[in-house]
């Protein structure tokens, strides 16, 4: 079993310390700029998880999940940093404290490259600079972004990133200065994260729409807790819009369920999923593609129901094995 | 059955004309001298096709590249917006499953129609007919008056 989506905790500011150039720990100590936003969500919340080390990633996801592999995931929210040359030290110390905490001590642990993805070049250079590292399968991506990851802003660095060989993940969450919905501030934390489905339905249609797909055919994402009860129709409607205005985006060549079933690729937790089981059953066909949904825990986040189990007592044990692990070892290119 | 439905100089290049033509509505379109018909009904779901607007045929290889050839053949669904193509009648929108109905335009001349055993000159009612105004014959001149000096556009119904 493949386990596409478990998350390292953040490394406190003085695990980077010997990572950060030395002006920038002066800097930390000496003024109240104390880093990135610890987590996208609420401290102590469930969704937020427990500060665990290596030793119980290896018990709970290795030994207890039974997973083979392992595909984690940092939020270090450099995101949310306005200070450029800060948030590019922030990612690239929390790259090597990745590689140097996690990656190198645990074979079957892979991770994803941190990058200030609100400078696309600072983020470009980066991705360049950790690709080749041993362990570092993806980039992480927050799903809220200051403009629509379609945007010609960001196509140079989906060009890296397809040339890096890395896969994108789209990752929930982002704090970027826009609001968490699509019609501005939310009060309530249960709103914004129900809301994180439009989030990743806009960047979808935005990445498709705008040609990132077109300018970069090589180009593989995944959707991490975005869910996927959301995708069939909006699949439907996305076809459906591009027949009759097509004509203004003519690099959109083939129906845009084709481009979300060649290059994206969708993890299973959360699931949002309906009452009757029997209807998931039909969301799950509706996807239209037995490839497409990778096994995700979403460790150590904690969630209502266990998407995995429920999901494989429903489906065909064919389908389950391509789900526990063959869409993933394919997708990433993991061999074996 | 063959039937004509305008005069070859009736319609301008890049014009077009809607005739009714053995029960059905049929838009004829001139393109840059050559003649096509189509059914004006969009298969999508029965729109007047054939009053859409034409525009030009646009490629791309990668976002923000255009490559436009100002042909005015591709013809849009007033509806929905479908794209067709005049020459073919094939859907750029779902073309492995849509085409809208097309039929051979030929331009004849009138002398060849008046020689032809059962012109006539304006529409007959049939009996038989499916609707009204559908006739018997090699050519039909619906409401046509041939001379045998002109040059007419001549539409074929199978069947």
């Amino acid at each position: 079993m493949i386990d596409a989506d478990v998350h390292i905790p953040n490394p406190r500011l003085r695990d980077l310390y010997p990572l950060l150039p030395e002006h920038w720990v002066e800097h930390f100590n000496n003024t109240v700029d104390k880093g990135a936003s610890q987590e996208y969500y609420p401290p102590r919340s469930p969704v937020a998880g427990r500060r665990g080390g290596l030793e119980e990633l290896r018990e709970a996801v290795f030994d207890q999940g039974g997973a083979e592999l392992a595909i984690s995931s940092c939020l270090y929210a450099v995101d949310s940093v306005h200070n450029p040359d800060v948030a590019a030290a922030l990612a690239a110390a929390t790259n090597d404290w990745q590689s140097r905490e996690w990656l190198e001590q645990e074979p079957r642990l892979r991770g994803s490259v941190v990058a200030p993805i609100q400078l696309p070049a600072a983020a470009a250079e980066e991705i360049e600079r950790c690709a080749d590292r041993p362990g570092f399968v993806q980039v992480l991506i927050p799903a809220r972004t200051e403009h629509p990851l379609g945007s010609r802003l960001y196509h140079p660095l989906w060009k890296t990133i397809e040339r890096s060989g890395l896969v994108a993940a789209i990752h929930f969450g982002g704090a970027p200065v826009m609001p968490p919905t699509p019609t501005g501030w939310p009060s309530f934390f249960l709103e914004e994260y129900t809301a994180m489905a439009q989030v990743f339905a806009t960047q979808l249609t935005s990445m498709i729409v705008e040609g990132v797909f077109d300018a970069c055919p090589d180009l593989r994402v995944v959707f991490l807790e975005s869910g996927f009860t959301w995708i069939p129709s909006h699949l439907w409607r996305m076809d459906k819009e591009w027949r009759n205005l097509r004509r203004l985006v003519p690099w959109v060549r083939r129906p845009p369920s084709d481009y979300f079933r060649e290059h994206v690729r969708v993890g299973i937790q959360p699931l949002d999923a309906p009452p009757d089981p029997a209807h998931l059953g039909e969301v799950v066909d509706q996807l239209g593609s037995d490839d497409l949904l990778l096994y995700a825990s979403d460790y150590p986040h904690v969630h209502a129901c266990d998407a995995g189990d429920l999901l494989f007592r429903l489906l065909p044990e064919s389908l389950g094995r391509k789900i526990r692990s063959e869409n993933a070892r394919s997708f990433y290119r993991m061999g074996g | 059955m063959k039937y004509v439905v305008a005069e070859a100089s009736e319609i301008e290049s890049g014009g077009r004309k809607i005739v009714s033509v053995a029960g059905r509505s049929i838009g004829v379109f001139n393109l840059d001298g050559e003649f096509f018909a189509l059914r004006n009904r969009c298969p999508h779901q029965g729109g007047k096709l054939c009053e859409g607007k034409l525009w030009g045929v646009i490629r791309s290889e990668r976002p923000g590249d255009f490559e436009y050839r100002p042909s005015r053949e591709i013809l849009c669904c007033p509806w929905h917006g479908w794209e067709f193509h005049v020459r073919t009648g094939q859907s750029w929108c779902a073309p492995e499953r849509l085409r809208v109905r097309r039929y051979e335009v030929e331009t004849v001349a009138g002398e060849e129609i008046a020689e032809a055993a059962e012109v006539t000159a304006a529409p007959i009612e049939d009996p038989d007919a499916p609707s009204p105004g559908m006739v018997k014959g090699p050519y039909t001149a619906e409401t046509y008056p041939v001379s045998r000096e002109g040059e007419y556009l001549v539409v074929e119904i199978p069947g």
